[in-house]
């Protein structure tokens, strides 16, 4: 019936031996990768933990656990795309006159790509979703999210978007257009390759999770909050996630129907964004700048949410200005929507809709800008301790200004008719994302990881990443500001002029000190862990902090709180420590909980084999893996049997080895 | 604000120093790109007022409420004051106020499609003076720059004279790309299928550095041309070299220099097929392919042009490499004959204007596009149809592609 | 609850949990959060049709296409759809186990009707060749009511397994909330299509 290549054609698609790139560095790292997944499985599998795996953290429905792994999948993603980040560097220290560098255009082109969606897609969004997904439930006193089973769905598709891109680096391509695709370079006839279609399924997908994931934590939020603590006692980290969900809401089916068009485009011959047939490039523009400007806001909100707990508790002091703070988030999320042409002032929009967008965005500066001032008084007349995380503060409050400042002179469209898509740019961006979001992430990181684990992280290791950091990024971005300063656009594999080399050097030193950093991280979670008897904390309150969540044990139980806290104040914790609170030590009753599922990963698995299939036109993978998803999920819906009750007696036995662990502390 | 700029001229000082190293955005040779520094450098002083003054509290905070120091003051449970409360949102909101007026005017004044009135601080145009027209064409990966009124083209090679306005209309062939001297003046997107426009003015002789500032593909980074800022005679000089070396740029020799390529070399044409850059933003350089702006709906037969081809429907040209879905055995059997066939329905939609309070929301001309059609992609103005659709030759009246 | 113990006067030593408490349902709060989602995914598909809408690209127009007698009877399917639906609902809160699976049956088979007139219609324009590559007119056309057919051929298998479930499995509380979301969703569907009615069959073939 089918001739022999019909047949594999049928079966394979697209995909051949070609598929396989041939770049050394590639199957260098190929070969590298291969054996480390090869080291960890069998190491799995000698220690026999899968079991333990699938039941304790895969299939787990603990929004702790949960916060947990989206963290680890977002630190893996950020050695990937820093990986892609270094390289970058290295290439444009070198590639000047004659001297073409080690990267020829077609791997070039897709590292700074991927770059970018790695770094904003799989890196910075895990470890934003993860702290939210961590903490929210501890600091309102919930005991879960409100639907746990779709956040742990939610999770293993943002784990399958991951895998997704981390194929192409090994089978086929990425894409090589940019990190937001702009048409028509990523339509079907200028990049008929697999690297879009890649982009566009890990994105689709990845992006599904973190919508659910949105929804999810608004409803938590909204509902789920210990009785007593009305919106305007809400923690501002709480507050913070509050708005950053809603910005995913309402930001994610944007960004949901642009992908969804231009698929379309590429797989069925539409003319939303093409050249011809009546096509408008420009509508692509303007829509993925519709989601991804509130995603810059996404990104940060939370971080603020992090210095602002972070600050309070380091100064010893209650925060300063807690109502402008919550004033100037929601401000801050409602004008994230009124600035997207920013964007793009130089795609010829009148004078008048550029200055109404660059006006726009210059009023955000003033809710930030009372951010920062409520920060700074909160130092005023406190006990500052220099512990790690308030470190991360002070260090984004020095550098995070200087990014806001570079941000307003963006914002005036005149001046950013010079600055467009130059080095400048990056270097803003940069500034404001690591000043800001990674700053505030390895913050959170160090201030809550005795309350994920029972230990605190190791401080000398910490403060030497966190001094190669800093230092690094200066060196890293100052350079392309003056670079920008000089006329060099981004994304450029090769350069002309000689005298610019020098600042390309000295931003590829800085990477080096970042990636100094970044290894100092892992060594000190290694410490840590090494030295975790040391380092143990027994009162679940390490940092004698103020929110609800330091009132239960480090790590918490199961079920985080025995009792549903009562709340007066939006330091709830600190509230209870004043005024004499005892911790209840009887009456227990049994703690309705929902049981863990499987479906979330296995579904996950499947979109991935949907996706793979879809990537590389192998039609029957592609339909028959999403029949089975329908059929998973229906299959999903018929079990009845979701949740279990903890017996009270277990409860009081938990509480009663606390109990005892926090007198012997006193003793 | 005398103050302000007395406080910002050290800073100034320092800029300018470091424009010495080749700063070219801070000490650029364009009178338009001056006054952008100029607008940079207002606003960099304007947000140091008060930035300088966070980053020093922020540190001198740190190291005098430090756990070790008992000495400062402790209010642990101090936290709020509605007079600081007041000033933090109003010293930012204040310096707001500022630049968002100065943004205003100047986002107005260096509008890029404004006419320029003045060729440098002071100087005011006469009235009989006749600028440089130059349609500019992005390709694949090179720059095209013809001189309509001179009858010349170049690739990657631009030459003006200095003083003298220059008015570059600019479109791409395929993919987007953004036009940037930064030594004379702010970028503009070049989109295909629509015309930017750009407006500058050179007043130091020189070669300055041009390149695309968007990134469009493998050959992106060799996107790059020389600028030359000339004296009137060097200029004619100039001219005259193009016309005597140079080949014709016929339709045919388009289409072979439009086929991607990187690293082109300078390359002169003496002679310009007329009408070509109108044809290229209309996506019919083609003999086979209607204008966009001469497409009517359900009727997009063969419609005489000036140029009296018959031409065929834009709809069948898309390479999505599906050609196999479409209803029509082949590509040159056009759609449009059958859609023609199907429609005795006149065209009802005439152009409409859009009117934006009598300023043009967006100028990125799409020629064709109705105006309320592609004009609005979401309640932005960034787009295409701001009214007034010149094109480069015609004056067919656009009605919807 | 929490308000009266929340006031205790200063001398009283403050509550700082309490015994029994239940956090109330989230299923349908969170399910409206996602219906406002989906409605923001047929907003941008309204802009594009809004943007593209009268890019023809030398294509049909919308008046030579859309045949207003099928959509009227294709919206007729709908509306009773919805009609029906809410019958079901009301035999579901008399507790008639039967009679809400009959209505919920005549529902689907109104979804069906829809859906298949829906699939008549396309192929009918990509016999024409006016299919969704013909123009961006016709792109943005067949995405958008297409979207809206999707999520209606969702909505009908939810709903057959919703029966099977609630044969199965009565008219407990469980399936009560979600024949509530399905209803939900329903008449959401039905809300976007008079949207879409309008806006693409009735501008269109009127203007």
């Amino acid at each position: 019936m089918f001739s022999n290549t019909d047949f594999w054609s049928f079966i394979f698609g697209r995909l051949t031996w070609e598929s396989i790139p041939h770049e050394p560095i590639v199957q260098v790292t190929f070969a590298v990768v291969t054996l480390g997944a090869i080291a960890v499985l069998g190491a799995i599998t000698y220690f026999r933990l899968w079991g333990y795996l699938w039941k304790d953290w895969i299939t787990s429905i603990d929004h702790k656990k949960i916060g947990v792994m989206y963290i680890i999948l977002g630190l893996v993603m950020l050695v990937r795309g820093f990986s892609d980040a270094i390289m970058m560097r290295a290439q444009q220290a070198i590639a000047f006159g004659d001297n073409q560098g080690y990267l020829p255009a077609h791997h070039y082109d897709q590292i700074f790509t991927a770059h970018g969606v790695i770094m904003i897609f799989f890196a910075a969004m895990p470890l934003i979703v993860g702290v939210m997904n961590f903490v929210v439930p501890l600091q309102i006193g919930a005991r879960d999210v409100a639907f746990p089973f779709l956040n742990n769905f939610s999770f293993w598709m943002t784990a399958a978007g991951a895998v997704l891109i981390m194929l192409s680096l090994f089978l086929g391509e990425f894409a090589k257009t940019g990190w937001l695709a702009f048409p028509p370079l990523s339509e079907g006839t200028y990049s008929p390759g697999v690297g879009v279609d890649y982009y566009i399924w890990a994105l689709q997908i990845a992006g599904l999770g973190t919508l659910l994931s949105g929804v999810n934590l608004v409803a938590t939020i909204i509902k789920m909050r210990a009785p007593g603590m009305s919106m305007m006692k809400i923690p501002i980290f709480t507050w913070t996630a509050l708005c950053t969900n809603i910005l995913i809401v309402a930001a994610f089916p944007v960004l949901t129907v642009v992908l969804a068009m231009l698929s379309l485009d590429r797989y069925v011959g539409t003319h939303f964004f093409t050249n011809d047939g009546g096509g408008n490039m420009m509508m692509y523009v303007n829509l993925i700048w519709i989601w991804g400007h509130p995603e810059v806001y996404i990104l940060i909100l939370p971080a603020f949410g992090v210095y602002s707990e972070v600050v309070a508790t380091f100064s010893g002091k209650r925060l300063f200005g807690y109502v402008s703070m919550v004033y100037a988030t929601a401000v801050i999320t409602l004008l994230s929507y009124l600035v997207w042409l920013h964007h793009f002032f130089t795609m010829g929009s009148g004078a008048d809709v550029n200055s109404f967008f660059g006006i726009t965005t210059m009023i955000i500066s003033i809710p930030t800008g009372a951010k920062i001032f409520n920060w700074l008084f909160t130092m005023y007349k406190g006990r500052i301790r220099f512990e790690l995380p308030m470190m991360w503060t002070i260090a984004f409050m020095l550098t995070f200004v200087i990014g806001g400042m570079t941000g307003v002179m963006l914002a005036v469209p005149p001046v950013d008719f010079v600055f467009h898509n130059s080095l400048f740019l990056v270097a803003h961006f940069h500034n404001v994302i690591i000043g800001g979001v990674l700053f505030g992430m390895f913050a959170a990181i160090n201030f809550w990881f005795p309350k994920a684990f029972g230990f605190k992280l190791d401080p000398f290791w910490g403060k030497l990443s966190f001094w190669f950091w800093v230092t690094g990024f200066y060196f890293a971005f100052m350079p392309l500001y003056v670079l920008g300063l000089m006329g060099v656009t981004r994304r450029l594999r090769h350069f002309d002029d000689p005298s610019l080399q020098i600042w390309f050097v000295i931003a590829a030193f800085g990477a080096l000190l970042i990636a100094a950093g970044i290894a100092c991280f892992f060594v000190q979670v290694f410490q840590s862990v090494r030295k975790r008897e040391e380092l143990r904390d027994e009162t679940g309150d390490p940092w004698n902090a103020r929110t609800l969540e330091w009132s239960t044990s480090s790590p918490p139980p199961e079920y985080n709180y025995a009792f549903t806290p009562m709340v007066h104040d939006h330091d709830a914790w600190y509230d209870m420590k004043n005024r004499g609170y005892e911790r209840p030590l009887e009456d227990f009753r049994p703690i309705h909980m929902p049981k863990n599922s499987g479906t979330g990963p296995i579904l996950a698995g499947l979109s991935v084999a949907f996706g793979f299939g879809m990537i590389w036109y192998m039609w029957w993978l592609a339909a028959l893996s999403l029949a089975a998803m329908v059929v998973v999920a229906i299959v999903h819906t018929f079990n009845y049997d979701r949740d279990y009750h903890i017996p009270a007696e277990e409860v009081a036995a938990t509480e009663e080895r606390r109990t005892r662990l926090l007198a012997k502390q006193q003793a | 604000m005398k103050k302000t700029l007395r406080a910002g001229l050290p800073l100034l000082g320092i800029l300018l120093g470091l424009s010495g190293c080749g700063m070219v955005v801070l000490d650029p040779a364009g009178y338009v790109a001056a006054q952008q520094r100029d607008l940079l450098v207002i606003s960099v002083v304007l947000m140091l007022l008060i930035i300088l003054p966070v980053m020093a509290a922020t540190a001198y905070f740190a190291w005098k409420y430090r756990h070790d120091n008992l000495e400062a003051d402790y209010q642990p449970d101090w936290h709020h004051s509605t007079q600081l409360e007041v000033l933090i949102w109003s010293a930012p909101l204040l310096i707001i106020i500022a630049l968002g007026a100065i943004t205003w005017i100047g986002t107005h004044t260096l509008d890029p499609y404004r006419e320029l009135t003045r060729i440098e601080h002071g100087k005011v145009i006469p009235q009989d003076t006749k600028g440089l027209n130059v349609e500019v064409v992005s390709l694949n990966w090179k720059w095209l720059f013809i001189y309509p009124d001179l009858g010349i083209a170049t690739v990657n090679e631009l030459a003006a004279p200095v003083d003298t306005p220059i008015d570059f209309d600019l479109t791409s062939s395929d993919i987007m790309n953004s036009f940037y001297i930064p030594a004379l003046a702010g970028q503009i997107y070049t989109m295909a299928g629509m015309k930017t426009q750009l407006h500058a003015v050179i007043n130091k002789t020189g070669t300055y550095k041009g390149f695309s500032a968007n990134y469009s593909g493998a050959g992106f980074s060799g996107m790059n041309f020389a600028f030359h800022g000339m004296k009137e005679d060097a200029f004619k000089e100039w001219v005259r070299k193009v016309q005597a070396k140079g080949d014709r740029l016929s339709r045919k020799a388009y289409l072979s220099l439009r086929q991607p390529s990187e690293d082109v070399p300078v390359k002169y044409y003496s002679g310009v097929d007329k009408n070509l850059f109108h044809d290229i933003v209309n996506r019919c350089v083609e003999q086979s392919k209607v204008c966009m702006n001469a497409m009517k709906p359900g009727e997009a037969g063969p419609k005489e042009t000036e140029l009296g081809n018959d031409r065929e429907s834009v709809g069948a040209n898309h390479a999505n490499g599906n050609p196999a879905r479409r209803n029509e055995p082949s590509a040159n059997e056009p759609e449009g004959s059958k859609s023609r066939s199907q429609s005795a329905v006149p065209n009802t939609l005439k152009q409409e204007k859009r009117d934006e309070g009598g300023s043009p929301g967006a100028h990125a001309t799409r020629e064709g596009d109705n105006g309320d059609g592609a004009g609005n992609a979401s309640g932005s103005g960034a787009n295409t149809n701001g009214g007034g659709a010149e094109n480069g030759g015609t004056k067919e009246p656009a009605p919807t592609d | 609850m929490a308000d009266q113990t929340m006031t205790t006067a200063d001398s009283e030593k403050p509550i700082f949990y309490v015994e029994d408490y239940h956090a109330p349902g989230s299923t349908m709060f969170g399910f409206w959060i996602y219906l406002m989602s989906d409605t923001l995914i047929f907003a941008v598909l309204f802009a594009t049709y809004g943007v593209l809408g009268h890019a023809y690209a030398g294509g049909p127009t919308p008046k030579e296409t859309l045949e207003l007698p099928l959509v009227a009877l294709n919206t007729a399917m709908l509306l009773l759809s919805s009609i029906t639906y809410g019958f079901a609902m009301l035999e579901m809160e008399r507790n008639d186990k039967t009679k809400t699976l009959l209505w919920l049956a005549v529902t689907g088979l109104f979804g069906i009707a829809f859906v298949g007139l829906e699939l008549h219609e396309f192929s009918g324009l990509i016999a024409e060749g006016a299919g969704p590559w013909r123009s961006a007119y016709l792109s943005s056309f067949f995405t958008l009511v297409g979207t809206h057919g999707l999520h209606v051929t969702i909505g009908i298998i939810w709903l057959v397994t919703l029966m099977a479930q609630v044969m199965i499995h009565g008219l407990g509380e469980d399936n009560r909330r979600r024949l509530t979301c399905l209803s939900l969703f329903w008449h959401f569907l039905d809300v976007i299509w008079i949207g879409v009615f309008s806006v693409v069959y009735l501008l269109g073939a009127l203007g």
